[in-house]
């Protein structure tokens, strides 16, 4: 269509392109402030006014990996020259990084970290298998009271965590599951999984039955056909789903926070227990952060086609 | 349709005659689901409910009793109990009435050509990707009464938003603000490019004014979506948790979902607790029942 655009028409344009730069700068703010913050020498971090211009530099992450005492005494001038670049950075903080024999403690903070790794993809594999096989099963066959059980399925999703929490807490605590990496898996699994079901029916419903149905006329049986149709056309549907399990589990604090506080705790109730001692380096708690939420961030890039979807469990599709 | 399905059940046919019958395989990829949804998340409520009926205070070794509706009662009668229903109230208010607003504003904005449209609306997508109680975090860093940039940038000093009572809850709702506008955004981005072009264009051949065009054409199609949006968003809020736990120890800003976490886990009131929670559950179950309602309407056009 060539519309005749008006003077006032574009004019309005370039008022909204104005808005849309106010906006963006509005919403990106925080997250420039945090990553930037990670970057900061330890003195520029909290000054008034803000500081917004400065020499980055990487010593809140070799801080944040390695367990560190305050120097008393300045440090032997052989020692320092000998040391690689990331101690030197410690000492110039006036801090000494603790050693077992030659190599560098470390913080608890890559521990949590892996947890969360572990934790976050056992669940997701758990729940976007059991989903997908699941979903299969509603999109195809007859399912006597499939309304009410895909309602049933879906209301498990919306159950407060604390709600949930204080049973399973006694029921852990009961069979030896609190603080432990299964018992995480499994809850997080429950929580993902009435939402990998509803998703992957979708996507299932999306592809058409006339491909199976030909694979069956040609010899397959219906498990062949699942296996060597249907799960290839599904694959982009599973990867999303997977994504967006994921990052749910990877985020989750109230389960984390009340079932486990050591053995098995993931880094979204252990990095903000770090603030407050006192002495906040507030440099270090931002480079924890900002490792902590760069994989969502290469997510969210990648899923950015499947959001809409995502977040609307499916129901809305473009 | 109906009769492919009926047909392929049939357990004397071809497909069913190799290999496992529909009938099997239906139920193996189906029951495994729902008995583990039920094992990890009904049976622990059937459990609760129990306890909700008696004094069981799960730290202590002591025997305990059954006292019948006694919990139900004291927290219905408990003024305090009321408090924090009413901050939830206020807090689903400021909040879900500021993403509904802002969401929906940017949307607006954003529902034209532009460069760079699709980076852009991914990066005003992120903070709702984020960990809230990472997020809540780095709010604190942000709300800092003595260097935090919020406050210099208004001008307040030393005034901490954060710890005053007055302003601590809105505080909150403002990084919940943050965070979730740009949901309401990607719904209500579907909703507007869904209206089909046509009705502007007539709009603009009878010279219809753009409010009368905005009023009457644009927000009656897109109120399905805004709504789902809406109510996805009340459920959602008033469950909060990790973000007000995170930002703020005001008692002023002490949703019901973290008063139940204090009752439950650090003055084990078990048994109180788990009334509390059934209370809680039986709201939440409205709001999803009409969620759902609307989400297979919406399914339907």
């Amino acid at each position: 269509m060539a519309a005749v655009r008006t003077g006032g028409e574009i004019a309005l344009n370039r008022i909204a392109i104005v808005a849309v730069l106010v906006v963006m700068i509005v919403f990106l703010a925080p997250i420039y402030w945090i990553a930037s913050t990670a970057f900061k020498p330890r003195a520029l971090a909290t000054t008034v006014p803000p500081t917004v211009l400065f020499q980055p530099e990487l010593t809140p992450f070799v801080k944040l990996f390695t367990k560190r005492v305050q120097q008393t005494k300045p440090v032997d001038p052989a020692t320092y020259a000998a040391a690689p670049w990331w101690e030197k950075a410690v000492y110039d903080g006036g801090e000494r990084i603790l050693k077992v024999g030659d190599s560098p403690q470390l913080s608890p903070y890559p521990d949590r970290f892996v947890n969360s790794l572990i934790i976050a993809i056992s669940s997701t594999l758990l729940a976007v298998s059991m989903g997908t096989l699941t979903a299969y099963g509603f999109s195809r066959f007859k399912v006597k009271g499939e309304a009410d059980l895909l309602f049933f399925i879906l209301s498990t999703r919306m159950l407060p965590p604390v709600v949930v929490a204080i049973p399973m807490y006694l029921m852990y605590r009961a069979v030896g599951l609190n603080d432990t990496h299964i018992g995480l898996i499994i809850l997080y699994t429950a929580f993902n999984l009435s939402f990998s079901v509803w998703l992957m029916k979708g996507f299932m419903d999306e592809i058409p039955k006339e491909y199976e149905e030909a694979a069956l006329v040609d010899g397959y049986t219906r498990m062949q056909a699942f296996f060597k149709i249907v799960l290839p056309e599904a694959a982009t549907g599973i990867a999303a789903t997977a994504v967006f399990c994921f990052i749910t589990a990877w985020n989750e604090y109230a389960f984390a926070l009340i079932m486990t506080n050591r053995r098995a705790q993931t880094a979204p109730p252990f990095i903000p227990s770090q603030v407050g001692s006192g002495l906040t380096d507030w440099t270090v708690i931002a480079a924890g952060t900002v490792l902590f939420l760069l994989p969502v961030a290469i997510f969210t890039f990648l899923l950015r086609n499947h959001l809409l979807r995502g977040m609307s469990f499916g129901a809305i599709r473009k | 349709m109906v009769v492919s399905v009926l047909n392929t059940l049939d357990p004397q046919s071809r497909a069913a005659a190799r290999g496992w019958s529909d009938l099997t395989i239906r139920n193996i990829f189906i029951i495994p689901t729902v008995l583990f949804l039920i094992v990890f998340n009904i049976f622990p409520l059937i459990y609760s409910l129990g306890y909700s009926f008696t004094d069981f205070a799960a730290n202590r070794n002591v025997p305990w009793s059954f006292v019948g509706l006694q919990n139900y009662r004291d927290l219905l009668a408990d003024q305090r109990i009321w408090t924090n229903f009413v901050i939830t109230a206020k807090y689903v208010i400021v909040s879900v009435g500021g993403q509904m607003i802002i969401g929906f504003g940017i949307a607006l904005l954003l529902n034209r050509d532009f460069p760079f449209k699709g980076v852009v609306t991914t990066l005003l997508l992120l903070p709702m990707m984020l960990s809230a109680a990472v997020v809540g975090l780095f709010w604190q860093l942000l709300y800092s009464p003595s260097w935090g940039p919020i406050n210099y940038i208004l001008g307040l000093r030393n005034f901490g938003l954060l710890s005053d009572a007055d302003t601590a809850l809105y505080a909150v709702a403002i990084t919940d603000i943050w965070m979730w506008s740009p949901f309401v955004m990607l719904l209500s981005l579907a909703g507007l490019s869904a209206v089909p072009k046509h009705l502007y264009e007539a709009a603009a051949i009878d010279r219809a004014s753009s409010w009368y065009t905005f009023t009457r054409i644009t927000l009656p199609l897109v109120a399905p979506i805004l709504m789902i949006a809406l109510i996805f968003r009340t459920m959602e809020a008033f469950k909060t948790f990790d973000l007000a736990y995170v930002l703020s120890v005001q008692p002023t800003t002490e949703l019901i979902a973290i008063k139940l976490y204090r009752l439950a886990f650090q003055q084990w009131d078990t048994g109180r607790s788990s009334a509390l929670a059934y209370i809680v559950l039986i709201m939440v179950l409205a709001i999803t029942n009409i969620y759902v309602k609307y989400l297979n309407k919406v399914k339907e056009r």
